[in-house]
C-alpha cells in the first residue's frame, strides 16, 4: 500500500512527523517499508509567467525571455528550452537557489545577454525524468507562489508492507483511522453524501450467489463525457500512490478505491443486455478478460454477468468488451460486497493479481459499499458531467459480527500486563470499536471493516497494539523445573558430528531433493518419491541415499582445484512405506554418510603420498562405531565396486556400506580418482553401550606369533571366527598382523600372520600349556582351512 | 723424583692427544694398565728400605691419582664431545610441517543450531524433531491455516506425486519446523492425558524446511528452529522475556536492541515480528528483522487437545541460516549449500 502522506494528512494531521510518524506506523504493525520524498530538496523556485520571447542576438538555441516572478519588475531570463512560449507559466528558479545537485543559480551573462534566474524542467528539479523541455504549470497557477507548496513537493510516499489481516488499511481512510487511534488524533474522513439523482433509467440486480456476494449496488449514469480531463490534483495523488492516470472514469473508480478501500467497477452501460446476475461460473465457461487473457473457469468462480453473457469475474478483473472506453457515454458503475472466500486464491490460480482481487479477498469494508458508490458518482457528475440514476441494491445474508468477550483477567494472562476495564474501554473506544459492559467483562461488536477480529485473543492483540508492544515488560521466565534425561546409551549426533570432524571430515548440507539420475545410478531406485511441482528438473525426487550430494560436492570443489575432500552429512533420507507408517507412508530415516577423495593423508613431506583406500574409510567407520565392533561381510551395492564394497553388521543387524565408488561412475561424474565412502543408519550409530567392568588379570600374558598359508580367496574373517569358536580358553585374543603374498608364498595363497595372547587370571601359565594351546589352534587351522604352518 | 711430575704431564699430554674413547684406553694401559710405568714403580718399591718405601710411595700415589684425574677429565670431554656431534646430527628442521590429518569442521549452520540448543537447553528446554515429508494436517491445518491460504499453493509448498503420477494434495515437504510441535503437543497430551495437569511444554524444533523459492536471498531448502512454551501462566512478557535474553546471548551482546512489533501468523494470536539492531560493528544502527512470534493461537491447541482456558503459551520460529549469516558475516546464503570447502573450513 503507497500513498502520499500529504493525502493522509488531509484525513488526520499529528504533530508528529517524518521518521517518527514512520516508526509510529510500524511499531502498530503497519511496516512502513519504503518512505521517499517526492523531489529534492531544492528552494527559491516560483511559479513564473513568460511574458515575452525573443530570439538571442548571438546563439540560435537560446531564446532571451521577458519573465514574470511574481516579484513586480519583470526579469530578463535566457532560456534554452524548445517549448518556451511567451504566456506559459513554469518554474523558475530565482537568483540565490541552490538546485539539485548542488547547483546555484545566479545573475550571470549568457553568451553576453545578463540573466536573472533560470526556467526550469521537470528534470532540473528532480521530480521527474523528463528533460525534454520545461515543466509546464496549469495556466491558473498563481504567479510568485513558491513551486514546493504549488506542487505540495514537500510531501513523502509512504509504503506499508501490510500483513494479510489488515485489508481495512489498504485505503487512505483505513490508515487515518489507524493513525487517528494511535496517535488520538480527531480524523476527518472524506464526505459520503448521496448524489443528485438526474435520471429514472436503471437495471435490474440479480444476487444468484448471495453467498459469495451477499451486497451489490450499481447504478447507471447516462450523458458522461468520457474524454473529460482528470483533474490535477486527483492525478498527483493516483500518480504518488503508484496509480497512472488513465481517464477521468477509470481514474474515478480508483481514486475512491484508494480513499476508502471499496474497489469498483465501470461498465459501459451500451454493451448490457438486461439484468446484472452475480453468479457462479458454469464448468467450462470462458471469459476475455481486460488483459487480454481468455480463462476457462471453474465453477468456484463467481462472475458478473448479463443475461447474455459473463461480464467479469467478479471482484478480480472486468472483461474485455463489456468495460468503459473514451467513447462511452452511459456507464453502469458497480460497488459491491464479494465474501473473501469467494474471491480468494482465484487470481492466482490463474496466474495474477489485481488490485480489487487483493482487497476482495482480505475482506472490504461491507458497511461502506452504497457510500463508496455515492461518492464516486458526485465525483463523475462533477468532473465527467451526465445525470445519475437511482441507486439499485439487491442484497442477502452479510458477514456475521458476533459479541465478543473481553474479559480484562484473560487479558492479563495473555499479555502479562494487568489493564483496568477502563483503560481496556479507553483503548477500544480509540479504535472505534462498539462495546458493552457486562460484569466485569466487555462485549465488543466487531466493525463491518475489521475481518481479524472473531475470538478474544484478537481483541487482546489490539489492545497490546494500540498499548505499545515496547510497553510490556520483557520478564525472566519463571518454571517448574524438572531435569532433562540424559541417556547414556546414546550418542548425541552432536558427538558423532565432531567426532567425524576431527577426523578430518568437513560437514556439508545438500538439497534432499536430488537429480533422478543420482537414485537410479547409486540406489537402483526406478521409482524415486518425486515432487510435483520442483523447481528444477535436478531437483525433482526425494533422495534416499546422501552419496550423490556428497560425490557433487566432490565434482564442485576439483572444479575449484581442491584436489582432497573429506566431507560428511547427517540428513534424512526418503522411502516409500506402506500408507500410514510410520509417518505419512513414508520412511523419512537419518542417514550419516562421508566420503573421503583423493590422498590418503593431507599432502605433505614427511610420508609416502598415496590415494584414500578402502581400509582407509573401513578403518575410519570401526573408529566411529567403537566402542561396538562391527563386521564387514562383502556385499553387493549399485554405487559401488563389486569386490571393494561391504556391508557394516553391528550386532548381527545391515546398518549400512562401505566402498570404493563403482568404476562405472568415475567416467559418467567425472572423477579421476575413485572416492571412498560410507553410508550407515544414525540410530544405529547413535547407539552406544554402557561399560561393563570386567577384571583386569594380575598374570602375565604369553604371546606367541603364528603364521600360516592359506588359499588366497579365503576371507579372514572365516578364518578368525573359526579361530575364535574353536580356542582353547586360556586364548584371550587372537589379532592379525600381517598379510603376505609374493616371494616365497605359492600363486594363489597367501600367508596371514596371527599374534595369540594367552592368559589365566588365576595363575602363571605354563610352558607346557601354552605350546599345547598354539598346537591345538594349528590343528584346527590344518584340518579346517587346509592352512600349512610357514616357518 | 722429578720423573714422576714428568711422567703425570706426559700421561695427559697423551690423553690430550686423542678424542678416541678405544685410544684413550690404550694410552690408559701404557701408564695404569698391568705393565704401565706406575704400575712398574710400584713393583720397584720392594728393593727399597720401608722408609723410602713410605716416602716413595706416597709420591707414586700422588703421580697416579694425578694421572688417573687426566684420564676421567679426558674420558668426560670426549663423551660431551661426541654428545654434541650426535645432537647436531639430530637436529631437525622443526618449522618443517607435523604429521598428521587436518581436522575437519562442522557446518555453520550446525555451529548455530547448536549453540541455540545448548542456551534452550540451559532453561530447561528440550529439543525435538519429526518429519520433513509431512500431512497436510499438521504443517498447515492444526496450524489454523485457512484452507484457501496462499502458503498452500504450490507456487508456496512442495507437493509430492502419488504413484498414479497425481499431486498427493495431503502430503508435501513441510514449509515450516511448527509440524514437530504439533506432533510434540499431541504426543504430550496422549502421555499425560491420565493427569490433572500435564507438565509444561517447552521445545524447540530445528529442522530443515522447503519453500517453492530460489533466488540470491533465499534457497528451495533452508533451515528454521522454532520454540514453544506451553504451562499454565505463560504470557506475552515472558515471550520477550526469553526471546531477548536468547538473543543477546546469541549474539553475545548485552546491549542488542530488541524490538517486537506487531505481525500476523495464522497460529499465534497476539502475532510480533522481531527485529534487532547492533550498537557496533558493519550491520550497526540498521533493524534486522529475525524472528516471528506470538502467542498460541487458540484454535492450535483445540486441535491438537489442549484446553486453552488452562493452558496458554508462546511460540516463536527464526531462520538459523540467516542467524548464521549475521553472526559470522556471511554474504551470500547459497554458500551454506554448495559445498565449498574453501567457504566450509573457516569454520573449523
Amino acid at each position: 500500500m503507497k500513498f502520499s502522506e500529504s493525502w493522509l494528512r488531509s484525513f488526520v494531521n499529528p504533530t508528529i512527523s517524518g521518521d517518527a510518524f514512520s516508526h509510529l506506523l510500524t511499531m502498530a504493525g503497519l511496516e512502513v517499508e519504503e518512505e521517499e520524498s517526492v523531489a529534492p530538496s531544492f528552494d527559491k523556485v516560483v511559479v513564473a509567467q513568460v511574458l515575452e520571447v525573443a530570439k538571442h542576438p548571438d546563439a540560435d538555441r537560446l531564446n532571451v525571455c521577458r519573465v514574470d516572478t511574481g516579484s513586480g519588475a519583470p526579469q530578463q531570463i535566457v532560456c534554452g528550452a524548445p517549448n518556451v512560449a511567451a504566456g506559459l507559466k513554469v518554474p523558475c528558479a530565482l537568483p540565490g537557489a541552490i538546485l539539485p545537485g548542488n547547483f546555484t543559480i545566479k545573475i550571470a551573462k549568457v553568451r553576453g545577454v545578463e540573466s536573472s534566474g533560470m526556467l526550469c524542467s521537470a528534470k532540473e528539479l528532480g521530480i521527474a525524468e523528463d528533460a525534454s523541455g520545461l515543466l509546464v504549470l496549469p495556466a491558473d497557477a498563481p504567479v510568485g507562489e513558491d513551486i514546493r507548496a504549488f506542487l505540495d513537493l514537500d510531501d513523502r510516499l509512504l509504503t506499508l508492507k501490510l500483513t494479510p489481516n489488515r485489508a481495512d488499511c489498504l485505503s487512505l481512510s483505513g490508515v487515518a483511522r489507524e493513525v487517528a487511534a494511535l496517535t488520538n488524533t480527531p480524523v476527518r474522513y472524506p464526505v459520503v453524501k448521496e448524489a443528485p439523482v438526474g435520471s429514472t433509467k436503471q437495471r435490474q440486480i440479480i444476487l444468484d450467489a448471495g453467498r459469495a456476494c451477499p451486497l451489490y449496488c450499481g447504478r447507471v449514469v447516462t450523458g458522461v463525457d468520457a474524454k473529460a480531463a482528470t483533474p490535477d490534483w486527483m492525478k498527483r495523488r493516483l500518480e504518488r500512490s503508484g496509480i497512472r492516470s488513465i481517464s477521468a472514469l477509470v481514474d474515478i473508480t480508483n481514486y475512491v478505491m484508494l480513499e476508502l478501500g471499496q474497489p469498483l467497477h465501470a461498465f459501459d452501460n451500451s454493451t448490457l443486455d438486461g439484468a446484472i446476475h452475480a453468479r457462479m461460473a458454469r464448468a467450462g465457461e470462458q471469459i476475455l478478460l481486460l488483459n487480454d487473457q481468455t480463462l476457462d473457469l471453474e465453477d468456484d468462480v463467481l462472475l458478473i454477468a448479463d443475461d447474455k453473457r459473463p461480464l467479469a469475474m467478479a471482484g478480480i478483473m472486468g472483461g474485455k468488451g463489456s468495460g468503459i472506453s473514451l467513447d462511452t457515454t452511459e456507464m453502469f458503475l458497480e460497488s459491491a460486497f464479494f465474501a473473501p472466500k469467494a474471491i480468494a486464491g482465484r487470481a492466482r490460480r490463474y496466474g495474477f493479481v489485481s488490485d480489487a482481487s487483493h482487497r476482495f479477498e482480505r475482506g472490504v469494508d461491507f458497511g461502506g459499499t452504497r457510500g463508496a458508490l455515492e461518492r464516486a458518482t458526485r465525483l463523475i457528475l462533477e468532473i465527467c458531467g451526465g445525470q445519475a440514476g437511482p441507486l439499485c441494491e439487491a442484497t442477502a445474508a452479510l458477514p456475521a459480527r458476533h459479541h465478543i468477550r473481553l474479559r480484562p483477567a484473560r487479558v492479563a494472562k495473555v499479555l502479562g500486563v494487568c489493564f483496568s476495564l477502563e483503560q481496556i474501554g479507553e483503548l477500544l473506544a480509540r479504535l472505534d470499536l462498539v462495546f458493552n459492559r457486562d460484569g466485569d467483562d466487555l462485549m465488543v461488536t466487531p466493525p463491518s471493516y475489521r475481518f481479524d477480529i472473531e475470538i478474544e485473543e484478537d481483541l487482546i492483540e489490539e489492545i497490546a497494539r494500540l498499548y505499545g508492544y515496547d510497553n510490556i515488560p520483557a520478564t525472566a521466565p519463571r518454571a517448574t523445573l524438572s531435569m532433562l534425561p540424559q541417556g547414556e546409551d546414546a550418542r548425541p549426533l552432536s558427538r558423532i558430528r565432531q567426532i567425524l570432524a576431527d577426523r578430518g571430515f568437513q560437514e556439508v548440507v545438500n538439497f534432499a531433493f536430488v537429480e533422478e539420475a543420482w537414485e537410479s545410478d547409486f540406489m537402483a531406485n526406478a521409482a524415486p518419491i518425486r515432487l510435483a511441482n520442483p523447481i528444477a528438473s535436478q531437483m525433482s525426487v526425494m533422495r534416499s541415499t546422501l552419496i550423490g550430494g556428497l560425490l557433487a560436492n566432490v565434482v564442485t570443489n576439483l572444479k575449484r582445484k581442491q584436489n582432497r575432500v573429506r566431507v560428511f552429512e547427517t540428513g534424512r533420507c526418503f522411502f516409500r512405506d506402506t500408507p500410514g507408517t510410520p509417518v505419512n507412508g513414508f520412511k523419512q530415516p537419518w542417514k550419516l554418510a562421508g566420503l573421503a577423495y583423493g590422498s590418503a593423508l593431507p599432502e605433505q613431506w614427511g610420508t609416502v603420498s598415496r590415494t584414500v583406500d578402502f581400509f582407509d574409510i573401513k578403518g575410519e567407520v570401526e573408529t566411529l562405531l567403537a566402542p561396538a565392533v562391527a563386521r564387514f561381510e562383502k556385499a553387493t551395492h549399485p554405487a559401488l565396486h563389486p569386490g571393494r564394497s561391504a556391508h557394516v553388521m553391528v550386532d548381527g543387524k545391515n546398518i549400512g556400506f562401505v566402498g570404493e565408488l563403482h568404476p562405472q561412475w568415475l567416467h559418467k561424474y567425472d572423477l579421476p580418482l575413485p572416492p571412498v565412502l560410507f553410508e550407515l543408519d544414525l540410530s544405529a550409530v547413535k547407539i552406544s553401550k554402557l561399560p561393563n567392568y570386567n577384571e583386569v588379570s594380575r598374570q602375565p600374558p604369553a604371546i606367541r606369533d603364528l603364521a600360516i598359508v592359506v588359499d588366497q580367496a579365503l576371507e579372514l574373517q572365516h578364518v578368525l571366527d573359526g579361530m575364535t569358536a574353536n580356542r582353547p580358553a586360556i586364548i584371550q585374543d587372537i589379532r592379525l598382523f600381517d598379510v603376505y603374498t609374493g616371494k616365497g608364498i605359492t600363486p594363489g595363497e597367501k600367508s596371514l600372520a596371527f599374534r595369540i595372547v594367552m592368559q589365566d587370571t588365576q595363575k602363571t601359565l605354563q610352558d607346557v600349556e601354552v605350546d599345547a594351546a598354539v598346537q591345538q589352534l594349528i590343528h584346527y587351522l590344518q584340518q579346517t582351512f587346509a592352512a600349512q604352518l610357514r616357518v | 723424583m722429578q720423573n714422576l711430575d714428568q711422567l703425570a704431564q706426559d700421561a695427559a699430554a697423551a690423553f690430550a692427544a686423542t678424542d678416541d674413547p678405544d685410544a684413550l684406553e690404550q694410552i690408559k694401559a701404557r701408564f695404569l694398565g698391568k705393565s704401565g710405568q706406575i704400575t712398574d714403580l710400584l713393583k720397584g718399591m720392594a728393593k727399597l728400605s720401608p722408609d723410602e718405601r713410605k716416602a716413595t710411595g706416597a709420591l707414586i700415589n700422588r703421580a697416579k691419582e694425578a694421572i688417573e684425574a687426566a684420564l676421567n677429565a679426558r674420558r668426560e670431554a670426549i663423551r660431551h664431545r661426541a654428545l654434541e656431534a650426535r645432537l647436531g646430527e639430530e637436529s631437525l628442521d622443526v618449522t618443517l610441517p607435523g604429521r598428521s590429518e587436518s581436522r575437519g569442521g562442522l557446518h555453520p549452520v550446525t555451529r548455530t543450531l547448536e549453540r541455540i540448543e545448548a542456551l534452550f537447553r540451559s532453561i530447561g528446554f528440550e529439543v525435538a524433531d519429526g518429519p520433513e515429508i509431512e500431512a497436510d494436517f499438521q504443517n498447515f491445518t492444526a496450524l489454523n491455516t485457512p484452507e484457501d491460504h496462499p502458503a498452500r499453493s504450490m507456487h508456496d509448498t512442495f507437493y509430492l506425486l502419488d504413484d498414479n503420477g497425481k499431486v498427493a494434495q495431503d502430503i508435501l515437504l513441510r514449509t515450516h519446523t511448527s509440524p514437530i510441535q504439533v506432533r510434540y503437543m499431541q504426543e504430550h497430551v496422549a502421555k499425560y492425558a491420565h493427569l490433572d495437569t500435564m507438565p509444561e511444554i517447552r521445545i524447540i524444533a530445528p529442522g530443515r524446511v522447503y519453500r517453492v523459492d530460489s533466488d540470491a536471498t533465499h534457497s528451495p531448502m533452508f533451515h528454521q528452529v522454532e520454540g514453544l512454551w506451553i504451562g499454565e501462566s505463560v504470557s506475552f512478557a515472558d515471550l520477550k522475556g526469553v526471546v531477548a535474553d536468547f538473543l543477546r546471548r546469541f549474539f553475545e551482546s548485552d546491549d542488542l536492541q530488541v524490538r517486537f512489533r506487531p505481525s500476523f501468523f495464522p497460529f499465534t494470536e497476539p502475532s510480533a515480528e522481531i527485529d534487532v539492531a547492533f550498537i557496533s560493528g558493519p550491520l550497526k544502527g540498521r533493524w534486522l528483522e529475525i524472528a516471528g512470534c506470538g502467542m498460541v493461537h487458540p484454535n492450535v491447541l483445540h486441535h491438537v487437545g489442549i484446553d486453552p482456558e488452562k493452558y496458554i503459551g508462546f511460540a516463536f520460529g527464526m531462520g538459523p541460516d540467516r542467524l548464521t549469516m549475521l553472526r559470522y558475516g556471511v554474504n551470500d546464503l547459497r554458500l551454506f549449500f554448495d559445498g565449498d570447502l574453501r567457504f566450509l573450513r573457516q569454520f573449523v
